[in-house]
């Protein structure tokens, strides 16, 4: 069972594929459940306390603003844990109200420099390229080998 | 800064989503009722949001994909069903995420039709989509063709 990031990494479609076909999905939502279930300083909604941007300095520079460090405080340690990537790229709604088109960049930039498997996709407009989508994913991470 | 005590501790949180002819969310809920064990159900208008110990919300889940398997998709969810911090009861409008949620499922219909056909094909045997970081150059026929069809 091979740990894949998805980006977006709010995506609906992309969990559910991942977990579908036997592997983990690594989704903003488990980071985001890790910090709203440790005991802390109140930081309300998120609980995404002065901490953050400096633990975000480990891949972003410290002129980056601190919004970007303190996001990559939450995708940094996926993307250094996952074993594979999907990517969506023509995600207009990861832009947004999941954060920052530059941590969206970044994030992208730090998949592409790992060196792992990784699927580029576009999101299917229409039942043909549906069938592509699937079909490409489904391959993907059956290539991956130890499906649950 | 306030000391800040969690709740719901160890437990994990899922969104079931049915995009389904046949399906409704209290259809869900009804099963999902039914075969839960002190595990926390919300109906939704898209769906659940089930909450409680890890492996029991698995199951739960398990259970509710056999329903109709092509139909519902399901993810994690950082919060618990009913969050202030989240829920739209106090906070006013749609709940932050939402959109997301709600621009995949216009693209859902298309991924359903897609695991549908590979109940009944093999997916090495299906093309593979366009390489989206490929920008292939205009082609010349096609270049023509818009010319032609700007002129006339």
């Amino acid at each position: 069972m091979a740990k894949v990031f998805i980006y977006p990494a709010t995506s609906l479609i992309l969990s559910d594929m991942v977990a579908r076909f036997g592997h983990t999905p690594l989704s903003s939502a488990t980071a985001i459940r890790e910090r709203i279930q440790t005991a802390g300083l109140e930081s309300p909604p998120l609980q995404i306390t002065p901490e953050e941007p400096k633990k975000g300095l480990k891949w972003a520079a410290v002129e980056v603003p601190a919004g970007v460090r303190g996001r990559m405080s939450l995708y940094g340690p996926m993307i250094e844990a996952s074993e594979a990537a999907i990517i969506i790229n023509d995600a207009d709604m990861a832009f947004g109200c999941m954060g920052c088109a530059r941590t969206n960049e970044l994030i992208k930039f730090l998949l592409h420099q790992k060196e792992m498997p990784r699927l580029e996709l576009n999101y299917p407009k229409n039942e043909e390229e549906g069938v592509k989508f699937v079909a490409a994913i489904k391959r993907f991470l059956t290539e991956l080998g130890g499906a649950k | 800064m306030t000391a800040y005590t969690p709740t719901h501790v160890g437990s994990v949180t899922k969104y079931v989503v049915v995009e389904s002819f046949e399906i409704t969310p209290a259809d869900l809920a009804a099963r999902g009722y039914e075969i839960s064990n002190g595990v926390m159900i919300k109906e939704t208008c898209f769906g659940l949001v089930i909450s409680g110990k890890a492996e029991e919300v698995e199951l739960i889940v398990t259970e509710l994909r056999k329903i109709d398997p092509d139909h519902i998709f399901v993810k994690d969810r950082g919060f618990p069903p009913g969050d202030s911090r989240r829920c739209r009861a106090n906070l006013g409008g749609a709940r932050p995420g939402y959109n997301g949620l709600e621009f995949e499922m216009t693209v859902i219909p298309y991924v359903s039709h897609g695991l549908e056909e590979l109940n009944k094909k093999d997916a090495t045997t299906i093309p593979p989509m366009e390489n989206p970081l490929e920008r292939p150059l205009l082609d010349i026929h096609k270049l023509k063709k818009m010319i032609d069809a700007q002129e006339s």
